[in-house]
């Protein structure tokens, strides 16, 4: 095997002189490879007793594995879905979680190390050198791979029947689009869909919690009431896209304090409509600090300022959250007076 | 034919039965052959080439528990009232999704275990990676003729990612649903198409009802079936490249050193898959994973705090957490820079690594094999980038827990992020520069200990009063090992007039490249290995130091 041409270059160790000597230590070189050191016997090699230990132990370690699935098994069979046991130090946990888990873990792990114990004490552990040969071909099987493929290639005629490779490539390049154009049926367009919400005048706000239509005297300064459009209720098929885009957040600010003109104007008696979604990539916000007038989203930190046009004071979200034009209809409750003026949510590219 | 007549020779004997099996086979499948190349192939041991084996190894337990969650799992968005066993939520609306995943958790007996193994694999199964890739990488393994390996590695690595992701999106509960939100968030920011690639991965707008059973065919289907291809080219390249091995007596470019697959490593790697899948048991026995009932279902107008994506996540989590909220509006087009750059930021960011090694042999030049690994001192710029490239993921990843480092840690949650702004450049500035100069120390003491020996600890006074502290010379082995490794000269530009005395334009890559290979293999980036002159004087000299 070692007698097979090895391309010189191909080995580095041609290439440090100083060291690729493999072999005898010399005077010459005290760098020089010595070779293999001698291989040391483990006690197991000579000593018959111990040897004898070593079959124990890994054979005991497979008779635990064996236990322990006996162990699943009746686990499975006898152990209440629901029971629950304490285990120090780490709690209540359930109890057939608990015991599948550990007997499945013993059984696996018992093996394993017998194996590896085996293979340790009780296997040949000398070691053995192995001939590496170049991954790269001799020049001989390159030269006629090389020719091999010129004559293929000309017996193709490929390069001379221009007509024939260029429609072919053609068509080859062409074909794919099919599947592309397959594609097309993953979605609808987005039109201007993003751009609307459910919001439209008149519409109620109602409570998230409650379910309740509001009143101006149920937002109290300095809690955070969220709010739906009237008329959507979870059942709805399409309630989960709804939500995702017109869920409102409500506060109290005293007038005065309102540093924005047109939050103001677009404000009842200090209650104000904000987009609950984060304008950064559209995360609920659902954080209110109540002396700054501040939230805060809890995915990635955008913090805005209700008290003035909710802009952004810190974190990733480019812009302020949009704000619902609200006032109260003649039965007192409140009510939106239009859809948002710009789009909810997240930025993209048509949002201009 | 021969072969024929061999046949005929060997079944008239009363071979054992194993024996007629495998004569069997092999004249249908050609075993023997494989098995004459394969089955006494030589692995070198080291701890550190067992990294790859977890990896392997929690893949196919991954793919084991998988296959059967699938039989329990529904891929569906529809909504169903749920009325399970699990109290709390009982009468609430949710996702078929959500549900079937509680049903696996509380009604299913063993379903929360295997649900929990396959989420604790998946964990280790990236970190697993991470660090098999890292191993390769400060050892140089990743040199030729392994430089394709790598790359097979490192798309099993982002692959990985992306099944995890998609993996613990399915079952449609309030964080992973979080993490889906800013998915779309992410790609709509694209300029351009954002919004069509949002609508036609989600089949419409956000949330909508296709993306569990999209997901569901990625995850289960598309991506692991490309990983498992990947896994079997990258295994197969093992074998065909034989391992490499680090230096020392008997070693060399020219073989490979250590035991045989049959038995030794089939014992070893065999028992370890079971040492692998045992750990990881245990621990879905006690350590809670994604404990979706706690959550709640997903709703896209509710949140919980503390909103943390996988491990393996928190790298893109930080890039987005920590980037300014730039925005630039023109021609009714809105530029969403600050989600876009991070969305661009985090395959380059990955790719960087993935490059380097054919960097690497561009600057060096070098053509030839490499089958004896590095010791990281021994290369101090390819382990100071290395560390660099690690220092930038840490940072990030620290960025993409933020706000977990303010509450724990009674930080500024501004300050925090501010950090991560800056370190983000300065970090891995200044850690390739201390790496640099710790692999330099190190080299100069591998030289002293070539030069002047072991320091023994022992003081001996001299009879003139003089204390000296007596070093051990090493033994040759020892000396071998330390030299072993090959050091580069830096490159030169080549001359600047041809042989015609007509001056040459030198190509500005050869420029480049004879910069980085200076800062490579120049003064300050190597310390010259001791040469045997050097040795033999000071060992001839004063036979002690």
């Amino acid at each position: 095997m070692s007698s097979q041409d090895i391309p010189e270059e191909n080995l580095p160790a041609e290439q440090d002189h100083a060291h690729g000597a493999v072999g005898i230590a010399d005077e010459e070189n005290p760098f020089a490879d010595p070779g293999l050191p001698p291989h040391e016997h483990r006690i197991q090699d000579v000593d018959e007793r111990a040897a004898r230990r070593s079959e124990r132990m890994v054979a005991l370690l497979f008779t635990v594995s064996m236990l322990a699935t006996i162990a699943f098994i009746v686990a499975y069979l006898v152990i209440p879905n629901d029971k629950s046991i304490f285990v120090f130090p780490i709690g209540h946990l359930s109890a057939m979680n608990f015991t599948l888990g550990i007997t499945l873990g013993v059984a696996l792990f018992c093996i394993g190390a017998g194996a590896v114990h085996w293979a340790r004490t009780l296997m040949s552990d000398v070691e053995v050198a192995d001939d590496r040969h170049p991954i790269e071909a001799s020049p001989e099987v390159r030269a006629k791979v090389h020719a091999d493929f010129r004559e293929g290639a000309k017996e193709s005629a490929l390069g001379r029947r221009k007509l024939i490779r260029n429609t072919m490539f053609g068509a080859l390049a062409l074909v794919p689009l099919s599947g592309v154009m397959l594609l097309g049926g993953l979605g609808p367009a987005p039109g201007t869909k993003l751009r609307h919400t459910m919001w439209t005048k008149g519409k109620r706000l109602v409570n998230m919690n409650t379910n309740e239509p509001l009143r101006p005297e149920d937002v109290a300064v300095g809690s955070l009431t969220f709010a739906m459009p009237d008329g959507l209720e979870e059942h709805d098929e399409e309630f989960q896209t709804e939500i995702a885009k017109a869920a409102l957040m409500i506060v109290r600010l005293q007038p005065d304090n309102i540093k924005d003109k047109r939050e103001l104007d677009w404000s009842h008696q200090g209650i104000v409509a904000f987009s609950k979604i984060c304008t950064h990539v559209g995360c609920p916000i659902s954080l209110y600090e109540q002396q700054t007038h501040h939230v805060l989203c809890p995915c990635h930190q955008s913090t805005f300022d209700l008290s003035d046009g909710a802009r952004v004071i810190f974190g990733p979200a480019g812009h302020a959250l949009p704000q619902l034009r609200i006032g109260v209809d003649s039965e007192g409750y409140l009510q939106a007076l239009g859809d948002f003026e710009e789009p909810v949510g997240p930025a993209f590219w048509e949002r201009g | 034919m021969s072969t024929s007549e061999n046949e005929t020779s060997r079944s008239r004997g009363k071979a054992p039965a194993g024996e007629r099996i495998a004569d069997w086979a092999d004249g249908r499948l050609g075993i023997y052959s494989l098995a004459k190349a394969n089955m006494r192939k030589i692995f070198p041991d080291h701890w550190s080439f067992m990294l790859g084996e977890v990896c392997m190894y929690s893949f196919i337990i991954i793919i084991l528990t998988g296959v059967y969650l699938t039989l329990f799992f529904h891929p569906s968005m529809n909504e169903v009232e749920y009325h399970g066993s699990y109290v709390p939520l009982q009468g609430q609306l949710m996702s078929e999704a959500f549900s079937s995943t509680l049903h696996i958790s509380f009604d299913v007996r063993g379903g929360l275990l295997i649900r929990q193994i396959h989420h604790w694999a998946a964990l280790i199964f990236l970190a697993g990676m991470f660090v098999h890739m890292m191993r390769v990488f400060f050892t140089g393994a990743f040199r030729k003729p392994r430089e394709i390996n790598w790359l097979f590695g490192f798309l099993l690595f982002v692959l990985g990612m992306f099944t995890g992701f998609t993996g613990y999106s399915l079952p449609d509960d309030l964080l992973s649903g979080t993490g889906v939100r800013f998915m779309e968030g992410a790609i709509l920011s694209v300029p351009i198409i954002g919004t069509y690639l949002s609508f036609f991965l989600f089949g419409g707008e956000f949330p909508g009802h296709d993306f569990v059973a999209r997901f569901y065919s990625i995850h289960i289907l598309l991506l692991p079936g490309i990983m498992l291809g990947l896994m079997v080219a990258h295994l197969i390249l093992v074998f065909y490249h034989k391992h490499t091995q680090f230096a020392g007596p008997g070693k060399s470019e020219k073989n490979v050193v250590g035991m045989p697959l049959l038995p030794v490593y089939m014992a070893k790697a065999g028992g370890f898959f079971f040492l692998v899948f045992g750990v990881i048991a245990a621990i879905a026995a006690v350590a809670q994973i994604n404990p979706i009932w706690a959550m709640g279902p997903y709703r896209p107008d509710q949140v919980s705090t503390g909103a943390q994506p996988d491990w393996y996540m928190g790298f893109a989590e930080g890039l987005i957490r920590f980037m300014p909220g730039w925005e630039i509006n023109f021609w009714g087009h809105t530029l969403v820079l600050g989600v876009f750059i991070p969305l661009v930021l985090f395959p380059l960011v990955l790719a960087v690594i993935a490059v380097y090694p054919f960097i690497e042999s561009w600057v060096t030049g070098d053509k030839r094999e490499h089958h004896i690994l590095d010791r990281p001192r021994n290369a101090p710029t390819r382990t100071a980038f290395g560390v660099a490239w690690v220092t930038i993921y840490m940072i990030t990843l620290v960025g993409g827990g933020n706000d977990l480092w303010a509450t724990h840690f009674h930080l500024s949650i501004n300050a925090v992020t501010w950090f991560v702004r800056i370190f983000f450049f300065a970090g891995p500035v200044i850690a390739f520069i201390l790496t640099k100069r710790i692999c330099l120390g190190l080299q100069r003491r591998d030289h002293d200990k070539v030069l002047h020996g072991r320091e023994t600890g022992i003081i001996k006074r001299l009879p003139h009063g003089e204390f000296i502290e007596v070093h051990e010379p090493l033994s040759q082995e020892q000396l071998h090992t330390l030299t072993a490794h090959h050091q580069y000269e830096p490159a030169e530009i080549g001359p600047t007039v041809d042989e015609n005395g007509v001056e040459r334009k030198v190509p500005a890559s050869e420029k480049l490249r004879a910069k980085l290979s200076n800062a490579y293999y120049g003064e300050d980036s190597q310390i010259p290995k001791p040469t045997v002159e050097e040795y033999k004087e000071i060992t001839s000299g004063h036979g002690h130091h």
